[in-house]
């Protein structure tokens, strides 16, 4: 069981044609992922390891079913691929962009969410139910099908978190990277309740980061409904102050933001949180060995 | 990306928002000559990307035309440090000359993007000259919010509500409503990220004035904004940062002991937090990113190497883009060319991981290589534990 992705996902490539397009749309299909569409606008007719290349995806939509999107377009373009792919009537849109103007995502999901319609990152590795769906630039190999769900704010942290699980013979239900820049799609909060109801998942693992609220609105939503056991890690706790958050953006955070603070908040919510990213592995054994 | 208040000014009058006349200056001649040209009394404010200059002596009204230059030459060419600034401070290297403006009130505007709510946010205080900082803590009921829709922007109605709400009434209000809007025109024409005006004052006219402005902009935006990017000041960055960049190596400067290279922010930020489990400090964050090629990864080494404070040096790759066999050659290539001097410990894992070990077997460089991260934290231990 999984959340999100599983053996039924039909995926378009937004950019499809591109070289990072290209070379991931390989690996997700040798990893089983069903790529039944791409889109560069310009090059409809053409096709990239067999996969045929529509002009744009409401064309790939009619034509092939897909339900899903995942988008290699450059920064400059990414947040208009984002809208087309919502518009197209896709059931989930995962942009893997990073760099897209601040200004451009404001827009982009208040227009998805107009037209209720999930998205995964941008900035992220993308998302994988092992076994069944990778949707991302993850490494697949390190994954292996079992219950543990895990949501993070990183990418090769989390390719860590999942090598110290597998090495353990734990497996992963589905992994969720949400992004890294300061406005993405589906956040921890939103991702917890369906690891939630998910049967095939036993215990979450949440990996985040100094920086924004994600982790305390995770930690009131844990609180208020989440009854599976949370394990999370905080990065960032020796990072120096002031280096990215800005300045006026600390009063509407309020104290929000340092790690402490989030550790706080999760540890109030019945999290446990691990201090060192080298335990993170060995604690959630123990977790589910005491579930 | 921040740029400095004349600059910001600049923008400011070319959108509409009114701003005091003043010059920019890089000599004690120069500043003598705007005086003059725009009038006394003046105000001589140093130009660094900090704030907080008030406290620092970086902002100082002159009366008397023969003070002008004798005050700048105090000013340029040193440092001047300010709560933000860290204590070695920040060199002045232009002063605004600025002619007084008569103050009735001083009151706060502010825009930053709201990332909770994703949308812009627009701020406003009657409580001015302040930090914000303080007076959300003192009296959070002072700062007015008004929300942008996304969709329809800031509505004129909104910024007659803030100006009202910022203690205006008739005239005032209404100039005031019309400079928040068109720093919203600005604030999402340039890509901002930050846009304050700190203090906004009332003269005794009753017309409103940016007695400051500050700016940042969105780094990720900079492509599409030509005539923003060509603001930005190298001089007030770090040069070890900024020849960092010049190789798309996301470099931060900290001052620990032990050096580290990673690929990733998040797994760069959990091996500073494993460094200083072991009982060591970061050095500094380097991300080198997922795709990065052997040259990066030398000149990222190289860096981690020039820092005398660096006692021992951490890799830590976590291969998926970047493959471990690129990462090494680009270890061995920079080993080969600096001298080593110091432990480093390299922990490879991941895609073609054992290509990449392979590598650093055969270089017969002396490197301590681990298998997983608790390794890593142990022997990071044991190379600080040498030097003591």
């Amino acid at each position: 069981m999984s959340i999100l992705v599983d053996r039924a996902t039909r995926v378009v490539v937004q950019g499809i044609t591109g070289t990072e397009g290209r070379f991931h749309t390989a690996q997700m299909i040798e990893y089983g992922t069903r790529i039944v569409a791409g889109v560069t606008p310009g090059k409809g007719g053409e096709s990239v390891d067999g996969v045929p290349v529509f002009d744009s995806v409401s064309e790939a939509v009619a034509s092939t079913g897909a339900n899903a999107s995942i988008i290699f377009v450059p920064p400059a373009f990414a947040a208009d691929a984002i809208m087309e792919a919502a518009e197209a009537g896709v059931g989930l849109v995962v942009c893997l962009t990073e760099g897209i103007p601040t200004h451009d995502m404001i827009l982009a999901r208040r227009y998805l969410d107009l037209l209720s319609v999930p998205l995964i990152g941008p900035n992220t590795p993308g998302l994988i139910t092992p076994g069944a769906c990778k949707l991302g630039v993850m490494a697949g190999y390190i994954h292996r099908p079992g219950p543990i769900g895990i949501v993070s704010r990183s990418g090769t942290l989390t390719y860590e978190v999942v090598h110290q699980l597998s090495a353990r013979g734990i497996g992963q239900s589905t992994c969720v990277g949400i992004g890294g820049d300061p406005i993405i799609g589906l956040s921890f909060a939103d991702l917890l309740p369906m690891f939630e109801d998910d049967p095939g998942t036993e215990a979450i693992v949440l990996i985040g980061e100094i920086g924004g609220s994600a982790e305390e609105e995770a930690a009131a939503i844990i609180a208020e409904r989440i009854e599976k056991p949370v394990v999370a890690f905080i990065a960032g706790r020796t990072a120096p102050p002031g280096r990215r958050m800005g300045h006026a953006g600390a009063i509407i955070t309020g104290g929000t933001g340092t790690a402490a603070a989030k550790i706080a908040a999760l540890r109030a919510a019945g999290v446990t949180v691990v201090e060192s990213p080298a335990e993170i592995g060995r604690r959630v054994a123990e977790t589910i060995a005491a579930a | 990306m921040r740029i400095h208040e004349f600059q910001a000014k600049a923008l400011f009058a070319e959108y509409g928002i009114p701003v005091a006349p003043s010059r920019p200056a890089a000599t004690p001649d120069e500043a003598d000559a705007a005086a003059r040209a725009l009038g006394l009394p003046v105000v001589l404010k140093a130009q660094i990307h900090a704030g907080g200059r008030g406290k620092g002596g970086g902002i100082r009204r002159i009366d008397d035309p023969a003070g002008v230059a004798p005050a700048a030459a105090e000013m340029l060419g040193r440092p001047l440090v300010t709560p933000q600034t860290g204590p070695e401070g920040q060199v002045v290297r232009t002063l605004l000359v600025e002619r007084a403006t008569p103050i009735e009130r001083e009151l706060y505007l502010g825009m930053t993007i709201d990332r909770v709510r994703r949308r812009v946010a627009v701020m406003g205080s009657r409580a001015g000259g302040v930090e914000i900082e303080e007076t959300a803590k003192a009296d959070p009921s002072a700062i007015a919010t008004e929300r942008v829709e996304p969709a329809v922007g800031l509505r004129p109605f909104q910024a007659f509500r803030l100006a009202r709400r910022m203690g205006l009434s008739g005239t005032n209000a209404r100039a005031t409503a019309k400079i928040i809007l068109a720093l919203y025109q600005l604030f999402c024409e340039k890509d901002c990220s930050l846009a304050e005006i700190n203090p906004l004052v009332i003269d005794p006219t009753g017309a409103p004035v940016a007695l400051d402005a500050k700016m940042n902009f969105d780094d990720n935006a900079l492509f599409r904004r030509p005539e923003i990017f060509h603001l930005r000041d190298i001089a007030e960055e770090d040069p070890l940062e900024v020849e960092a960049k010049s190789v798309n190596l996301n470099y931060i400067k900290l001052d620990g002991n032990v050096g580290c290279l990673v690929n990733g922010a998040g797994l760069a930020m959990a091996t500073m937090d494993l460094i200083q489990l072991a009982g060591a400090r970061p050095a500094n964050f380097l991300d080198v990113g997922g795709g990065a090629t052997a040259e990066m990864i030398a000149k990222g080494f190289e860096l981690l190497i020039g820092d005398p404070n660096v006692r021992a040096v951490f890799i830590n790759i976590f291969g998926g883009i970047l493959r471990c066999d690129v990462l090494a050659r680009g270890v061995v290539a920079a080993a080969r060319t600096v001298d080593l001097g110091v432990p480093v410990i390299v922990r490879l894992e991941g895609t073609n991981v054992e290509a990449g070990r392979e590598i650093l077997r055969g270089s017969e460089i002396p490197l301590r290589t681990a298998g997983t991260l608790e390794e890593a934290a142990a022997l990071v231990a044991a190379a600080i534990g040498e030097g003591e």
